[in-house]
């Protein structure tokens, strides 16, 4: 479980995110939400410590993360994957090498053992056998299910997936999306997700936390958001007519 | 620019960390080796041999005084070989090639968030991207700089063979003339810490780079000045400490 109490975070003037305090739930998958530019990612970037935060509480499982000296964080961020918006993969290394190096890093596995892990890792994501090719050599959705691998080769009992759709295609999108669901639940791993994408929230959203103008404007779950009456969360999760007629027929066939 | 001195040196404290996997570390200096120091040689090879031709030619042409020995002008190209052309100019060319690749490789890592996958992962980025390369920098530049002085010397030979300007046994006498092994010490104890300036220096801007493309290609570009201008103040005051 994660708890974030009270953080705050501004860039020079410009106040980003503003006293917001919630729990993230072991198995389920979290996910925040909000428009482009109100905080998301920082919020996720504070957590794992990329970026400082100006006051509050970040508790894994109880641990003060925020108070942790380097080295403590060091050995807490061995317990966290994290999937990037881009995948961040390290593009001189091979695929297998990529999902390798963690192992290499943290483990005194046998070459053998780490590469039977990262066989499992990748056939885990259905990208068996492509163990050699190279991260420029893999489409948008491979690199995104390769950082998913390599995220999850060390067992972590936290992961963050920040916009793991964003710029592939639908299909893609909902393989991501079962395949984060499915890990979260079969693993028991507190996962938190960074997203825009609606039909993210509808299939996996567990528990969803709205960000607006600063803080934390809503939470709730994916059904719950469906029959929200907040209206900014409304106008930003119905923004198209088409979502509005979704939202209609919804709620008409609820009665 | 205050900010930046005190952040370069907060920079080589988290650098100069004991690696967290020795075997990764070793592999990762000799990959170093590979892009920093054999990469380099052909560059100083051709810098080296051209110029050492260029600097015993303009001797001779200069040496209008029958007054001068003619093993003067192997004299002055072993001199202004050893003391400044390998250590100093070499230096400054591999500042452009070298820091300017450092600068943009780690930049780029830092933009595409290579670095903070492996902050997430627990690795220190600075020790693990860094230190190898001031590792390769420190012990590999020396060696170039040897080839170098050599080259430069061998050059000035060919030069002065083609244009008859000097005859082989004059030009040995003059390479061989108050030849002080002090001299090489002093170079590559120059060597050694403009590799260190080189390493470090470019590091620094590539991983301090916020933005995108065009901040790596500035990142770059400012890498290889300051290290260029680190150079020149630290040969001044490396002159002064040891020659003087």
């Amino acid at each position: 479980m994660i708890e974030i109490n009270t953080i705050s975070k501004s860039f020079a003037n410009q106040k980003v995110l503003s006293d917001i305090s919630a729990v993230f739930e072991t198995g389920k998958v979290n996910l925040i939400i909000g428009e482009s530019g109100k905080g998301k990612s920082v919020l996720a970037k504070c957590m794992v410590g990329l970026l400082e935060v100006d006051s509050g509480k970040v508790l894994f499982d109880g641990r003060d993360f925020i108070a942790m000296d380097r080295e403590g964080r060091t050995t807490l961020r061995e317990e966290i994957g994290m999937l990037f918006q881009g995948a961040a993969l390290f593009d001189s290394m091979t695929v297998e090498d990529n999902i390798m190096f963690p192992l290499s890093m943290f483990t005194n596995m046998t070459k053998a053992e780490k590469l039977a892990r990262v066989n499992f890792c990748l056939e885990r994501v259905n990208l068996s056998g492509r163990n050699n090719l190279f991260p420029s050599e893999c489409s948008g959705g491979m690199q995104k299910r390769i950082g998913i691998a390599r995220a999850i080769s060390m067992n972590p009992k936290y992961l963050f997936c920040d916009e793991p759709n964003s710029g592939l295609d639908p299909k893609t999108s909902i393989l991501i999306d079962a395949l984060i669901k499915d890990i979260t639940t079969e693993y028991k791993i507190t996962t938190i997700v960074i997203t825009h994408d609606m039909s993210s929230v509808i299939e996996i959203g567990d528990n969803v936390i709205f960000l607006h103008d600063t803080k934390k404007w809503w939470q709730g779950d994916n059904k719950s958001i469906i029959t929200t009456d907040n209206p900014e969360v409304l106008s930003f999760v119905y923004a198209s007519e088409f979502m509005k007629e979704v939202r209609a027929s919804m709620l008409e066939n609820r009665g | 620019m205050i900010s930046n001195i005190g952040k370069y040196f907060i920079m080589l404290s988290v650098v100069f960390r004991r690696p967290k996997k020795k075997d990764i570390f070793i592999s990762r200096c000799i990959n170093e080796f590979m892009i920093i120091g054999l990469s380099s040689l052909p560059i100083v090879v051709l810098m080296s041999t051209f110029m050492g031709g260029v600097i015993a030619l303009q001797t001779a042409s200069n040496m209008t005084s029958p007054l001068l020995p003619a093993y003067t002008i192997g004299y002055i190209t072993q001199n202004s070989t050893i003391l400044e052309f390998s250590p100093t100019i070499i230096s400054l060319i591999l500042a452009g090639k070298i820091g300017s690749n450092i600068a943009s490789e780690i930049g780029t890592m830092r933009v595409t968030e290579q670095i903070d996958a492996l902050e997430i992962m627990g690795v220190n980025s600075l020790s693990y991207l860094v230190l190898p390369k001031i590792i390769a920098a420190v012990l590999f530049f020396p060696v170039l700089i040897i080839f170098s002085m050599v080259l430069s010397i061998f050059g000035g030979w060919i030069s002065l063979l083609l244009s008859d300007l000097c005859s082989t046994e004059t030009y040995l006498l003059g390479i061989r003339t108050d030849f002080k092994v002090f001299n090489i010490i002093y170079a590559l104890t120059k060597t050694v810490v403009f590799g260190f300036l080189i390493a470090s220096i470019a590091s620094f801007y590539g991983y301090f780079v916020k933005g995108g493309a065009i901040n790596v290609g500035r990142a770059s570009t400012q890498a290889v000045v300051i290290s260029s201008i680190c150079i020149l103040i630290a040969n001044f005051i490396l002159t002064q400490m040891i020659l003087l």
